[in-house]
């Protein structure tokens, strides 16, 4: 059943505080998740004081700077900086979003930083993917071809490339998957919109030759059908992609060839 | 504790090739229903002073009854469909949704049977 309650170890108790260094004049404040698999202990809220004067524009500048100067022990993904590896999503301001293109100005008073919700925890803002990752691979992500190998390139005309805009942008960073609660209550089951976009981004590419059999793999009342159109998915997507849209044109293609 | 592999638990027993009739009839009993809910409660609003035999002469009429029996068509397979969704968007253990199941399916059924039968017996009976 869906529990709507945090189960008993991992209510968030209050944390400590990292204090600005003295003379520091524009202060924000950053509450982060932490929580460590090794000391027991149930997770936290830490307070941090990030002096702006001495920090870049955006989130991920802030946690780069606490993690350099006020507690190496916090944990969280980063690579790129700019939006391209995903690496860095987590729910920041109630929203999951990447911390490397969103603004310390985008967030009005203190800056709230927790994990990807509804995602088993590794540690401080590090989810699990595991199961996401799978469920990409279960989709085959890849062009599959049953015509014979051609001596170069596989050709595709502009309009063709045209349909795949909106879906190669996706880097997989999860965020709109774990703001949808359809796939909070049924993770295990229903592929959830980011790999639902990934599987259309293969179903709408004129160069594979398997359609039918993609199609055939998503018809499921769970892998697709759990999709009730919630929309947290296009809300948040950090590359302002619509993952609802493309779950809906899958939809009409199941319709269509019935 | 499982030691299967995380694709061979995300492929899961595999796609169960169907739920598109499901969301299909979702759509068609919504659109349905726009028009039937729109007409059954403007009646309902004009019949608001109706005595007794108004309301027997007007449920009488085969146009009235035929709209009155696809109301209920469409509203109870359109209870049953969502209801069945919210079911399994929610309920998780095996016997509580079979047993949800199993209830809602023969609830709406039964309640569907109930009302057509009963403008059946106005109309043919009054």
């Amino acid at each position: 059943m869906v529990e709507f309650t945090l189960p008993r170890n991992s209510k968030i108790g209050k944390g400590r505080t990292f204090k600005a260094p003295e003379g520091a004049k524009r202060i924000r404040k950053f509450h982060v998740y932490r929580w460590n698999p090794e000391d027991g202990k149930n997770p936290t809220v830490d307070t941090f004081e990030v002096d702006l004067d001495t920090c870049g524009p955006m989130i991920l500048d802030a946690l780069i700077k606490i993690k350099d100067e006020l507690d190496p022990s916090l944990t969280f993904r980063r690579s790129c900086r700019e939006g391209v590896c995903g690496s860095c999503a987590m729910n920041i301001d109630g929203t999951n979003t990447l911390a490397c293109t969103r603004t310390m100005d985008e967030v009005k008073g203190d800056v709230k930083v927790y994990p990807l919700p509804h995602m088993s925890v590794i540690k401080d803002l590090v989810p699990d993917m595991t199961n996401f990752y799978a469920q990409y691979a279960s989709v085959e992500p890849w062009i599959k071809t049953s015509t014979p190998e051609p001596s170069r390139e596989r050709l595709q005309s502009r309009e063709d490339r045209a349909k795949l805009d909106g879906l190669w942008e996706c880097v997989l960073c999860a965020c709109c998957t774990t703001a949808c609660p359809s796939y909070w209550w049924n993770e295990d089951r229903y592929l959830g919109p980011a790999v639902l976009l990934q599987a259309y981004r293969f179903i709408a590419d004129s160069r594979d030759d398997h359609t039918g059999e993609r199609l055939d793999d998503l018809e499921d009342p769970f892998r697709l059908y759990r999709c009730h159109t919630i929309l947290n998915c296009t809300q948040t997507c950090p590359k302002g992609l619509n993952p609802a849209k493309a779950i809906a044109e899958t939809k009409k293609l199941m319709v269509e060839r019935r | 504790m499982s030691l299967r592999t995380p694709l061979g638990r995300a492929r899961g027993l595999g796609s169960a090739k169907n739920g598109t009739q499901h969301w299909w009839h979702q759509r068609l009993t919504a659109l349905a229903l726009l028009p039937l809910a729109v007409w059954f409660v403007v009646s309902l609003i004009t019949l608001a002073d109706a005595t007794y035999e108004d309301v027997i002469d007007w449920l009488s009429s085969p146009i009235v009854a035929g709209l009155m029996l696809l109301l209920i068509f469409a509203m109870f397979m359109h209870l049953k469909i969502g209801l069945q969704e919210v079911i399994e968007d929610y309920v998780h253990s095996g016997w509580r949704k079979v047993a949800s199941l199993v209830f809602v399916t023969f609830g709406t059924i039964t309640l569907g049977l109930a009302c057509a039968l009963a403008v059946l017996w106005v109309w043919l009976v009054g």
